[in-house]
């Protein structure tokens, strides 16, 4: 039984999918179940972190085919750790959407779809099969397709379509490098491919295949210079959507990325300085972005382009401290997004408004909201002993210790800015005079709604905000972890015998 | 039969880029077919063409005694038909939607997204 035990999240999800598509029309039913879905997914998380934490890298082979000729599915510690991220703001997550949108939109199908996006990133993070990753993606995309459009205000449509255009060509892309791989070694399997792959004589094509893929999983995680679809659609959707997109979507391709450089493509000293020129302007163009925008949600939008750029410049520089500090990165990026982006919903459930020149007053009104919000906010910045200041040691660490000096100066740069557009942020919409915005006639706001949908809205925002606060003081426990799926990263040889020797151990 | 199939594979991979740079919202979606329908080819030319071999063990043998053709990437290709021709419904329903609503089928129009709001 434990043999299959990296699958039940897995499993769960898609049981909780299907479920809720017997209850389509009952929105209350739905809520229920997909909260306590949720919850029971992140104790099956949790115990599946704890059972590779204790007992190492666990593989099941898909019908009991040997690797490399089944899909294999993989669950060493960064897998487990990504698939425990995604439960956590999975959970948030679901309850915010409970309390914050509204039924109409909840009325077509808004939790399975979800649920089947949850589906998609746990099955992303646990295969060890690229083409089996392909469609874990497009179960991704289709899903956050429809997330994206429910709803079909003008803003929403349009964004979609940026959005669908850049997804399908990534996908295209992707789907041609897998086509390019096979034809170079005549595997999938990953681990497989790692040996084949460094035994291929025309390098050449091994070297346009990495770029391929460069691209696809560039696009997906929204790295410089293929950002652009990014900050055209994240605002558009219900900010509960936007939570999970800024939370976990641009990740899964940041695992993507850390995964396929590390095991299949290593020790390619051009690539390694191409993510490290994207890294760089990457953190430079998201940071500039969000100094000029306006609406809280764009700006926020810009913050991830930013922040991927400090994990891609880890696993540019890769070295094990390096790859540590982007791992931690990312660990602190997936909660503190997450609820920046159901703060933004809060703020705008409360005001009617999203625009930092129409807000105000935030602080002489709502003073424990705003301690609350304090905690993100300035996590995100990195002001010890808050989440964001840890991982950026390692970082600039790993920096000094490479001698490039070009990524200290950006790692420096962009976090100043960072600090720069928060403090703009925080002045404007908590410490600004109350300013006047004319009230929506329909519009429901927070002090009209329910009291259980006020507790739903704002429990999530609590919830992250603690497991933030803990990230950032008990850092200790983070960097030993992160260090753990750094040297696991680095030395592939554990993650290629867990496959391919898994028959002769049992 | 190879350099047949890897021009025409280039043919619809540029096709299908030129279509999507365009400014209809309609040469879109061709173009998201025609670049499919690319990628889907170059897995089966990748897969190397075996003629007249399937993969089918003689009767009176335990091992192929012959080359024979790899199935793998017609399953692969099976899949992806099935993922893009879900995605591409999607499309045209959202473009259909998004001519409604934006009453354009021109991308420039579309810069609801880029207002200072």
């Amino acid at each position: 039984m434990t043999q299959q035990l990296i699958l039940y999240p897995l499993l769960l999800q898609l049981f909780l999918a299907i479920l809720l598509m017997f209850f389509w029309r009952k929105i209350s039913a739905q809520r229920i179940i997909s909260m306590i879905g949720s919850l029971i997914h992140l104790a099956v998380s949790i115990g599946v972190f704890a059972y590779i934490w204790n007992h190492g890298t666990q593989t099941v082979q898909a019908g009991d085919w040997e690797a490399p000729f089944g899909i294999t599915f993989i669950a060493d510690t960064f897998a487990a750790t990504m698939v425990l991220l995604t439960s956590i703001a999975g959970l948030a997550v679901s309850i915010f959407s409970s309390g914050s949108v509204i039924s109409d939109r909840l009325r077509f199908g808004y939790f399975p779809i979800f649920h089947f996006l949850l589906l998609g990133l746990t099955g992303a993070f646990l295969t060890g099969d690229i083409f089996n990753l392909y469609v874990w993606f497009e179960i991704i995309i289709i899903s956050s397709f429809v997330l994206i459009t429910i709803g079909g205000e003008k803003a929403q449509l349009e964004g979609a379509v940026k959005y669908f255009t850049l997804n399908f060509l990534a996908s295209m892309i992707f789907l041609t490098a897998i086509a390019v791989l096979y034809g170079l070694t005549g595997s999938l399997n990953m681990a497989d491919l790692a040996g084949k792959v460094a035994a291929v004589e025309n390098r050449a094509l091994v070297e346009i295949d990495a770029i391929l893929f460069l691209i696809a999983f560039g696009i997906k995680s929204a790295l410089f210079p293929l950002y652009f679809w990014l900050p055209a659609s994240y605002h558009t959707p219900p900010s509960a959507v936007s939570a999970i997109f800024g939370g976990l979507l641009t990740k899964v391709g940041v695992y993507a990325l850390i995964r396929v450089f590390t095991l299949i493509f290593v020790g390619d000293v051009l690539l390694d300085q191409i993510l490290l020129v994207l890294a760089i302007f990457t953190l430079f163009s998201g940071a500039l972005g969000a100094l000029v925008q306006n609406n809280i949600r764009k700006v926020f939008s810009y913050l991830i382009i930013c922040h991927i750029g400090y994990m891609i410049i880890g696993l540019g520089m890769f070295t094990e401290v390096a790859i540590a500090g982007a791992i931690f990165y990312l660990i602190h990026d997936i909660l503190v997004k997450t609820n920046l982006f159901m703060m933004s919903g809060l703020i705008y459930r409360i005001t009617g408004s999203n625009s930092m020149r129409a807000l105000g007053g935030f602080y002489a009104n709502y003073p424990k909201l705003s301690l609350l919000l304090f905690i993100p906010l300035f996590s995100l910045v990195g002001i010890p002993p808050l989440s964001g200041f840890w991982p950026k040691i390692s970082l600039i660490t790993a920096a000094f210790e490479s001698e490039s000096y070009w990524s200290l100066a950006a790692i420096i740069f962009a976090s100043f800015i960072t600090l720069v557009v928060i403090s703009k942020l925080w002045a404007e919409v908590f410490w600004k005079d109350v300013q006047e915005i004319p009230a929506r006639p329909k519009f429901r706001y927070f002090h009209k709604i329910r009291n259980i949908k006020r507790i739903q809205i704002v429990v999530p925002i609590v919830f992250l905000s603690l497991v933030s606060l803990y990230v950032g003081f008990g850092a200790e426990h983070i960097q030993i972890l992160s260090a753990r799926i750094s040297s696991e990263l680095m030395d592939s040889q554990q993650y290629i015998d867990a496959v391919l020797n898994s028959q002769k151990t049992q | 039969m190879e350099i047949i199939l890897a021009i025409i594979i280039g043919v619809l991979y540029a096709a299908g880029i030129y279509m999507i740079l365009r400014r209809s919202l309609v040469k879109l979606i061709i173009g998201i077919i025609l670049l499919g329908n690319g990628a889907n080819l170059l897995i089966f030319l990748l897969g190397r063409i075996t003629e007249g071999a399937p993969p089918i063990i003689p009767e009176n043998s335990k091992v192929f005694l012959e080359a024979y053709a790899d199935p793998l990437p017609q399953a692969l290709i099976l899949t992806a038909i099935v993922i893009s021709f879900g995605l591409q419904s999607f499309a045209i329903i959202l473009v259909k939607r998004a001519h409604k609503v934006v009453k354009t089928d021109d991308l420039d129009e579309m810069n609801a997204t880029d207002e200072d709001s």
